[in-house]
C-alpha cells in the first residue's frame, strides 16, 4: 500500500501548482472568460508545452502513457484553479474516445493534433430524453452508400462552440435504450448539416445544442466497431467522471482553506468569527468532507488504473456519490461562512461553489450513481 | 382546534379567486414565472402596475395593516385564504421593504406627518424603499454600525457607508440606521431616519451577485443633509424599532407559501423530465427525496399557522419566528437546489438575455428562473440575521442558554 506520487507525478503536479499559482488568479481567469470564445487559446498553447494535453495518451500516439492517477493529478489542480480551457471536452472526452476506439488512422489525425494544441473536440453523447443513460440514444446513423447519414439533437455538448471535431453516438441499430447498436462516429464541426448554438453554463464554461440534419459521413469516420460504441462510452464516462471528481476536490480544497482563513479575519462582535464554536464545527465538517472525497478519489483513480471492469467501475460510483454530496455541502457552507461576501460575483467562493454545485449533476447525480454502485 | 374552513371562508375564497384570475390571469402568470429575468432587477411591467392598482381599488393591497391605513377587516383565516391563493398564483406582491418592513414601523411610532406623507404611497407602490442597515464592518454584529449622523440646526448631517443595499439603485427613499451617539452601550445611540434617494451627497455602487444578478448596493453617504422631522420615533431608540421591523422580516422570509408552490413546479418538472423512457418522477430515489422535503413543508407550514394564530392574539410574532426563518430558508433553498438536479445536463445553460430574447430558452423554459432563484436563494440563509444568528436567539430566548 501507497499513497505517495510517484517523481514524475510530484512534476506534473508542481507544473500545475506553479501555473495555477503564477498565471492563473482569479483576474486572469474573469478576463478570459470575458473573452469571444471564453477561454485562453494563449493558456492551451501553454499547455500543450507543458505536456499536459499529452498525459494520458500512448507513447506511440505521441503522448506521455498517463494512466487514471495522471489525469487525476491535473484535474485537482485544474480544480483548484477553476481552470475553464476546454481540458475536459477535448482531452479527456472527444481524445479519451480516440484513445480507446481509433484505428490508426484515426488517431494519426486527431491525437497528435490534440497533444500539439492545434484541435479540440468535444463529445457529443447527452440527448433531450437521456437523462444520464448513455444508451438512450435516438440520434440516427442510416447507412448510406459506404457511409452514414446522421440525424438528431445533442444536448448541452462541453466544449462544443470550440470543437473542431466531435464523436458523435448514434443508433445504427436496436431499440431506443438498448446498449448494443450505438455506434460513435467522427464529425467535422464544420459538416454540412451540422449547425450549433453555442452559450455560456452557469459555471463559467461553454456549451453548445449540437444539432444534426443529415450529416453525411464516409465509413472512415466509424470510430470503434459499428454497433459497439456503448462499452467505449462508458469507459470514457468513467474516466470524466474520475476527472470531475478530482477537479471538485480541488475546489473543495480551496473553499475549505480560504473559508478558514477568512474566519480569522472577519470580525464581528468583537472578535473574529472563527472563534464561534458553531462555525468552527462546521469548518471541520467540510474539512472532514473533503478528505473523505479525496479518500474516494485516490481509490477509483487506483481502480481504474487496475484494469477497468466491474470494481473500477464500481469505484468510480462510489467516488461520485462522495464527491457529489461533500462538494454541495463545502460548497454551500464556503458561501455561508462568507456572509454577504461569499454572494458575489467578485469573490472566487461563489464560482467554486457554482462549478461544485454543477458537478454533481454532470455524468449521474448520487442517485444515478448509487443505483449503479448498488447494482454491481 | 379546528382546521375546517366554513361557508363563509369558502364563499371569501371563490371571490379571491375570481378576483386574481381577472387581474393576474394565467397567461401572465406563466410569462412572469419563466421570465429570465431576474425579478428584482426588472421593474414594474404594465401587468405588475393593473395587479397593484386593482388590488388598491378592491381595499387589498395591504390586508394587515391597521384599518385606518388601508389594511383589512379579515379574521386569520381570511388573511391566510389571501395569503396561499396569491402565492398559488404567484402574484407580485408589494415592495417588502416598504409595506412589510417600514410600514409597521411609521404606523407604530411614526408621527402624524410621517404617516400621511409615506403610508398611502407605500400602498399604492409609488414610492419604493430600500434598507440602509448592514454596513462593511456591521454585518451580523448590526448595532457596530459607524455610520454617523451629526445634528446641525434642523438637520441631520450623515456620513458613512451601506453595503448589500437591495434595490438602492431603483429606490426613492432609504430607511436607514444610523449613529447619533457613540460611548455606552453599542445598541443605544442608533437613530432611525428615512432619507430622500436624491438628496445630494449619496452614491450607490453596483454590487453584483452570483449569476450576474444586480440587486444590492453600496451607498455611500457623503455630507448627507436629512432634515430632522425624518427623524423616526425617538433619537437613540432605533434599534428598538429596527428589531421590531426585523421579526416582520423573518416571517417573511420562511416563504412557506411560495415554497409550496415551487415544490409543485418541481413535481411537474420532475414528470416532464425523461428518464430510462419513463419520467424522472418514476424514479424512487428522486421521489422520496421530494417527498421527505414536501412533509418537511407541511411541518413548518402549520408552524407558521400556529405563530400566526398567535400573533392574531395580539402581540408581535415572537423569537419563535425565528423557527420559519431558518427551516423556511433551508427547505426553499433544497427545492431549489433539487429542481436544478432535476434539469440535469439541463442545469448547465446560462445563456446571455438577448440570446434567449432572439432564439428562446434553451432546455426546460424554467431553467434560467430557477438557477436564478437558487443563485439568489443563498443568500435568504445569511440575510434578515443570517441563520447562525437565529439559532443563537432561539437558544438564548427559547433555551434560556
Ligand atoms: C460507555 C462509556 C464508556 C466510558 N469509558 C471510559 C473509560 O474507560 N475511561 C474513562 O476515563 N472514561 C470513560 N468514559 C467517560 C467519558 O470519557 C466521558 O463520558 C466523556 O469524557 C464526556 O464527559 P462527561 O460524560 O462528563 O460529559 P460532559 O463533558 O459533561 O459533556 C456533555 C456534553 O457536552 C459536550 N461538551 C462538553 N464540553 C464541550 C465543549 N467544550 N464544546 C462543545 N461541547 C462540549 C459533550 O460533547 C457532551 O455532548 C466512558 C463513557 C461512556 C459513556
Ligand atoms: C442578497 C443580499 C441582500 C441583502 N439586502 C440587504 C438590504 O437590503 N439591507 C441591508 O441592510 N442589508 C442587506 N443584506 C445584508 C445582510 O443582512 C448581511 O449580509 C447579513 O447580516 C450578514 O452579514 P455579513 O454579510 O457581514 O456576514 P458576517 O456577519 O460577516 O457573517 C459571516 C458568517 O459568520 C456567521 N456569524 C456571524 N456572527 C456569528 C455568531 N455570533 N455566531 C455564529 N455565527 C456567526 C454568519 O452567520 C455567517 O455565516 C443583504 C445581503 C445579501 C447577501
Amino acid at each position: 500500500m501507497d499513497f505517495s506520487l510517484s517523481e514524475e507525478q510530484t512534476l506534473l503536479k508542481d507544473s500545475l501548482e506553479r501555473f495555477i499559482q503564477n498565471d492563473y488568479d482569479f483576474d486572469t481567469r474573469r478576463k478570459v472568460m470575458a473573452g469571444e470564445e471564453g477561454f485562453s487559446r494563449e493558456n492551451w498553447k501553454q499547455f500543450a508545452e507543458l505536456g499536459w494535453l499529452a498525459v494520458p495518451f500512448a507513447e506511440e500516439d505521441g503522448g506521455i502513457g498517463g494512466g487514471a492517477l495522471e489525469l487525476m493529478i491535473v484535474m485537482e489542480q485544474l480544480g483548484r484553479g477553476l481552470v475553464v480551457e476546454p481540458y475536459l471536452a477535448t482531452v479527456i472526452l472527444a481524445g479519451g474516445a480516440l484513445k480507446y476506439a481509433g484505428n490508426e488512422a484515426q488517431k494519426g489525425a486527431y491525437l497528435g493534433a490534440i497533444i500539439e494544441g492545434s484541435k479540440m473536440g468535444a463529445l457529443a453523447f447527452a440527448e433531450p430524453q437521456s437523462r444520464f443513460n448513455l444508451a438512450d440514444v435516438a440520434t440516427t446513423a442510416t447507412a448510406d452508400g459506404d457511409g452514414y447519414v446522421l440525424s438528431g439533437h445533442k444536448a448541452v455538448v462541453l466544449g462544443g462552440p470550440s470543437a473542431d471535431f466531435f464523436v458523435v453516438s448514434a443508433r445504427t441499430s436496436g431499440g431506443p435504450r438498448d446498449a448494443d447498436g450505438i455506434t460513435l462516429f467522427l464529425v467535422d464541426g464544420d459538416a454540412a448539416g451540422l449547425s450549433r448554438r453555442d452559450y455560456p453554463t452557469v459555471d463559467g464554461l461553454r456549451a453548445s445544442e449540437v444539432t444534426l440534419e443529415g450529416v453525411k459521413v464516409g465509413a472512415d469516420a466509424v470510430l470503434g466497431t459499428v454497433g459497439g460504441g456503448h462499452a467505449v462510452l462508458e469507459q470514457v464516462i468513467d474516466e470524466a467522471t474520475l476527472a470531475v471528481g478530482a477537479e471538485a476536490v480541488g475546489g473543495m480544497e480551496v473553499c475549505y482553506k480560504d473559508t478558514v482563513e477568512y474566519s480569522k479575519q472577519r470580525v464581528q462582535f468583537g472578535q473574529p468569527i472563527g472563534k464561534f464554536q458553531v462555525l468552527q464545527h462546521r469548518m471541520v465538517d467540510m474539512f472532514m468532507e473533503y478528505e473523505q472525497a479525496k479518500s474516494m478519489m485516490y481509490l477509483a483513480a487506483m481502480r481504474l488504473d487496475e484494469g477497468y471492469g466491474a470494481v473500477a467501475k464500481k469505484a468510480v460510483s462510489g467516488f461520485k456519490v462522495q464527491v457529489g454530496k461533500s462538494g454541495r455541502f463545502v460548497g454551500q457552507q464556503a458561501v455561508q461562512l462568507h456572509g454577504g461576501m461569499g454572494m458575489t460575483e467578485e469573490l472566487n467562493i461563489g464560482h467554486y461553489f457554482k462549478r461544485l454545485t454543477m458537478i454533481d449533476t454532470t455524468f449521474g447525480n448520487a442517485d444515478f450513481h448509487l443505483k449503479r454502485y448498488g447494482a454491481i | 382546534m379546528d382546521l375546517a374552513l366554513t361557508d363563509a371562508d369558502l364563499a371569501f375564497q371563490a371571490e379571491v379567486r375570481e378576483f386574481i384570475d381577472t387581474y393576474w390571469p394565467e397567461d401572465v402568470r406563466r410569462a412572469r414565472a419563466t421570465s429570465s429575468r431576474f425579478e428584482e432587477s426588472r421593474g414594474h411591467s404594465p401587468e405588475v402596475r393593473r395587479w397593484i392598482d386593482a388590488l388598491n381599488e378592491r381595499g387589498w393591497a395591504v390586508p394587515n395593516w391597521p384599518q385606518a391605513w388601508g389594511g383589512t377587516d379579515w379574521n386569520p383565516t381570511q388573511k391566510y385564504i389571501w395569503d396561499k391563493e396569491t402565492a398559488k398564483a404567484e402574484c407580485p406582491q408589494l415592495s417588502a421593504f416598504g409595506a412589510r418592513m417600514l410600514a409597521p414601523v411609521l404606523y407604530t411610532w411614526g408621527t402624524d406627518a410621517q404617516k400621511n406623507e409615506f403610508l398611502p404611497k407605500i400602498r399604492e407602490e409609488r414610492m419604493i424603499w430600500c434598507q440602509g442597515y448592514s454596513e462593511p464592518g456591521a454585518g451580523s454584529d448590526l448595532a457596530g454600525l459607524a455610520t454617523r449622523a451629526v445634528r446641525e440646526g434642523d438637520e441631520y448631517v450623515v456620513n458613512g457607508t451601506k453595503l448589500w443595499t437591495s434595490g438602492a439603485h431603483v429606490a426613492d427613499w432609504m430607511f436607514c440606521l444610523v449613529r447619533t451617539e457613540s460611548g455606552g452601550k453599542k445598541q443605544e445611540g442608533i437613530s432611525f431616519v428615512l432619507i430622500d434617494m436624491k438628496t445630494p451627497g449619496i452614491t450607490v455602487n453596483p454590487v453584483y451577485i452570483l449569476g450576474g444578478i444586480h440587486s444590492v448596493n453600496e451607498v455611500e453617504l457623503k455630507d448627507v443633509r436629512v432634515p430632522v422631522e425624518n427623524l423616526v420615533g425617538e433619537e437613540n431608540k432605533g434599534w428598538t424599532y429596527a428589531k421590531g421591523l426585523l421579526t416582520h422580516e423573518r416571517t417573511g422570509i420562511a416563504g412557506v407559501a411560495r415554497s409550496e408552490v415551487q415544490l409543485a413546479r418541481l413535481k411537474r418538472i420532475a414528470q416532464d423530465t425523461g428518464m430510462d423512457g419513463g419520467s424522472l418522477w418514476d424514479d424512487a430515489a428522486f421521489r422520496t427525496r421530494v417527498t421527505e422535503l414536501e412533509v418537511e413543508l407541511e411541518a413548518l407550514s402549520v408552524t407558521e399557522l400556529r405563530v400566526l394564530a398567535q400573533v392574531a392574539q395580539g402581540g408581535a410574532p415572537g423569537p419563535e419566528s425565528s423557527i420559519l426563518k431558518i427551516r423556511g430558508t433551508e427547505i426553499g433553498q433544497a427545492i431549489a437546489m433539487m429542481t436544478i438536479e432535476a434539469f440535469g445536463y439541463y442545469g448547465m445553460p446560462y445563456p446571455e438575455q438577448t440570446l434567449i430574447d432572439n432564439e428562446g430558452p434553451i432546455g426546460n423554459p424554467y431553467v434560467m428562473p430557477t438557477m436564478k432563484g437558487m443563485l439568489y436563494g443563498r443568500a435568504s440563509s445569511i440575510f434578515g440575521g443570517s441563520n447562525e444568528i437565529q439559532k443563537n436567539i432561539i437558544s438564548k430566548a427559547v433555551l434560556g442558554l
